[in-house]
């Protein structure tokens, strides 16, 4: 038993380290990009375009993960990139958990009509193909950062409030409810005071996971050119360059591609590390 | 004086009666049993009684009165204070009955400084107190403990040690003993019967336990399908019970005297005979 709980916690103790590791380094890159940045992101330099990475023939040093179609530098394109990706999926991974799950407490823990209400909402909601619904929200809102953060928010809170109610209902049922019930506590405290602590591992999961998820959906967006401007770099637009040239210059591609993949894989093993770090069996 | 009276109470979940007319009263310092089969409803008369029915729960009519308040035509938030200060429930089941994230310690204050507006520190001392009393060693320790380190035996006591730190005038004990093994049953039951008898607290005891009646319950209430079938002193019930579903459950208990009897079932012709009577009850209420 207590092997096995160390080896649990080993476990995920690397787990832990390794995502939050990248996505600190992934953090200070963002934060800092105008200074670690080698080169200017737009800077385009036509006689220097699709340098190969550092370990190819013909490389140049100064550009270390190669330079696409127009010469603009990989690594500086990858890095401005992150502030664009770590925002949304800040943002609108908060936003998101903060409505869904609240939502989600109310109907499970309350029932009946306020139950009945959210439900029903959230079925409806789900029964829309997500993507096209993204898409039609920016061609309203038009493009820009907020846009994708509301798009993100407006369609993804319904997982929150789907999971959340599920647990909070199951919490619910417990005696120690209906001791704090007995004891006259109001409802409204008894949710917060005593089912949120209960629910708070699964939010931390989900709230990760769905930062992974923001982070595709905005890479999407720009795939489809519906993102933000241009001038401002994000992977997704990257990839969708780097697709055009893929027979001539697989770096640009390859390279935002793998970052986007570690940092999604980032997110949702840090959620699974947190929610054992604080669970309060396994601690 | 009756100091807890439920008159006529009838509840329903869509169309199908689960409470009966169903009368009791529990004098001020009593031990009254609630007996029946699983389904019986004796546990919704306990959560009708703390205001802790489920949703899908209609109560269409009755009284329950606690000490003169009517609790049924309360605001919910007045009943809820009334209940608060006056009751509390002793949960069948230690093991999810503490909230799993948080230390017990605070779990047995909360109750003290939220109701009866104590201070931290007072509650803490009062606590201490009380789970000395219920015979926990290491009181301290067991305070900054979570509730997974525990034992149920050691989880049950502090249920115990927490229903009766207010000092309520009424504790519905809701099968107490029933998720504990047979050596901690005895124990806890032992340890319910002091605590009674030195604060002097009602006790409405749930149970499907006729060995456990008799040893702690002064009255007790036979229900079968919602309905009262008897309500007699536990004197009178082991001296020969009137209703023939009672004297055929008694007669279905394991005797100690002669643990190689066989065990008798309650008799098929007796069923019918009470779910008969139900019927007639429904059809009268037009609940059919």
């Amino acid at each position: 038993m207590a092997d096995a709980r160390g080896l649990v916690k080993r476990r995920a103790g690397a787990r832990l380290w390794l995502s939050a590791g990248w996505l600190t380094l992934l953090a200070l890159a963002a934060v800092f990009a105008p200074l670690i940045a080698p080169h200017d992101p737009l800077a385009q330099d036509l006689f220097g375009a699709r340098l190969p990475p550092f370990w190819e023939h013909g490389a140049d040093a100064a550009f270390p993960l190669g330079t696409d179609s127009l010469g603009r530098d990989v690594l500086s394109r990858i890095i401005h990139g992150a502030r664009v990706a770590l925002g949304v999926a800040l943002i609108a991974g908060t936003l998101t958990c903060l409505i869904g799950a609240l939502l989600g407490l109310i109907a499970g823990y309350f029932r009946g009509w306020p139950d009945m209400v959210i439900s029903r909402f959230v079925d409806i909601w789900m029964a829309f193909p997500p993507v096209l619904f993204a898409i039609l929200l920016i061609a309203v809102l038009g493009t820009g950062l907020s846009s994708i953060i509301i798009a993100i928010v407006v369609i993804d809170w319904t997982r929150f409030a789907r999971v959340i109610r599920a647990e909070a209902m199951s919490q619910g049922a417990m005696d120690y409810v209906a001791s704090a019930q007995v004891a006259g506590r109001k409802r409204f405290s008894i949710m917060l005071a005593e089912i949120l602590p209960n629910v708070l591992p699964t939010i931390v999961v989900l709230l990760t996971l769905e930062m992974g998820i923001a982070v595709i959906v905005e890479a999407i967006l720009s795939f489809v050119n519906l993102s933000i401007s241009t001038d401002q770099p994000t992977w997704g637009s990257m990839i969708a360059e780097g697709r055009l040239s893929i027979h001539q210059a697989w770096w640009v591609l390859v390279f935002p591609l793998i970052t986007l993949f570690l940092t999604v894989l980032s997110f949702s093993q840090l959620g699974e590390g947190l929610k054992d770090h604080f669970d309060p069996v396994l601690r | 004086m009756s100091f807890l009276t439920i008159e006529n109470l009838s509840a329903f979940v869509g169309p199908a009666p689960i409470l009966r007319d169903v009368s009791l009263t529990v004098t001020a310092g009593e031990v009254r049993g609630l007996v029946g089969e699983s389904g019986a409803g004796k546990s919704m008369i306990g959560k009708a009684v703390l205001g802790t029915l489920p949703p899908a729960v209609r109560v269409a009519s009755g009284r329950i009165v606690l000490e003169g308040e009517d609790l049924l035509a309360m605001r919910p938030r007045d009943r809820r204070r009334v209940i608060g200060a006056r009751a509390a429930l002793i949960p069948q089941d230690p093991l999810t009955a503490l909230n799993p994230s948080r230390r017990v310690g605070p779990q047995i204050t909360n109750r003290l400084v939220d109701i009866l507006g104590w201070t931290r520190h007072d509650a803490q001392v009062r606590a201490l107190e009380l789970l000395d009393e219920v015979h926990i060693p290491e009181p301290e320790r067991v305070m900054r403990a979570y509730p997974h380190e525990l034992s149920g035996g050691m989880r049950q006591r502090i249920l115990i040690a927490s229903a009766f730190a207010a000092e309520p005038r009424l504790i519905i004990a809701d099968e107490p003993t029933t998720a504990l093994d047979v050596t901690v049953q005895k124990q806890i039951l032992r340890l319910i019967r002091e605590m009674q008898a030195r604060h002097g607290t009602a006790l409405l005891f749930v149970t499907h336990d006729l060995g456990v009646v008799s040893k702690i319950c002064q009255s007790l209430t036979v229900l079968y399908g919602g309905k009262v079938l008897e309500d007699t002193r536990v004197g009178d019930f082991f001296a020969g019970p009137t209703h023939p579903y009672s004297a055929a459950l008694l007669a279905a208990t394991p005797k100690y005297t002669d643990p190689d009897a066989s065990l008798t079932p309650v008799p098929e012709a007796v069923i019918d005979g009470v779910r008969a009577e139900i019927e007639a009850f429904d059809r009268m209420h037009g609940h059919v």
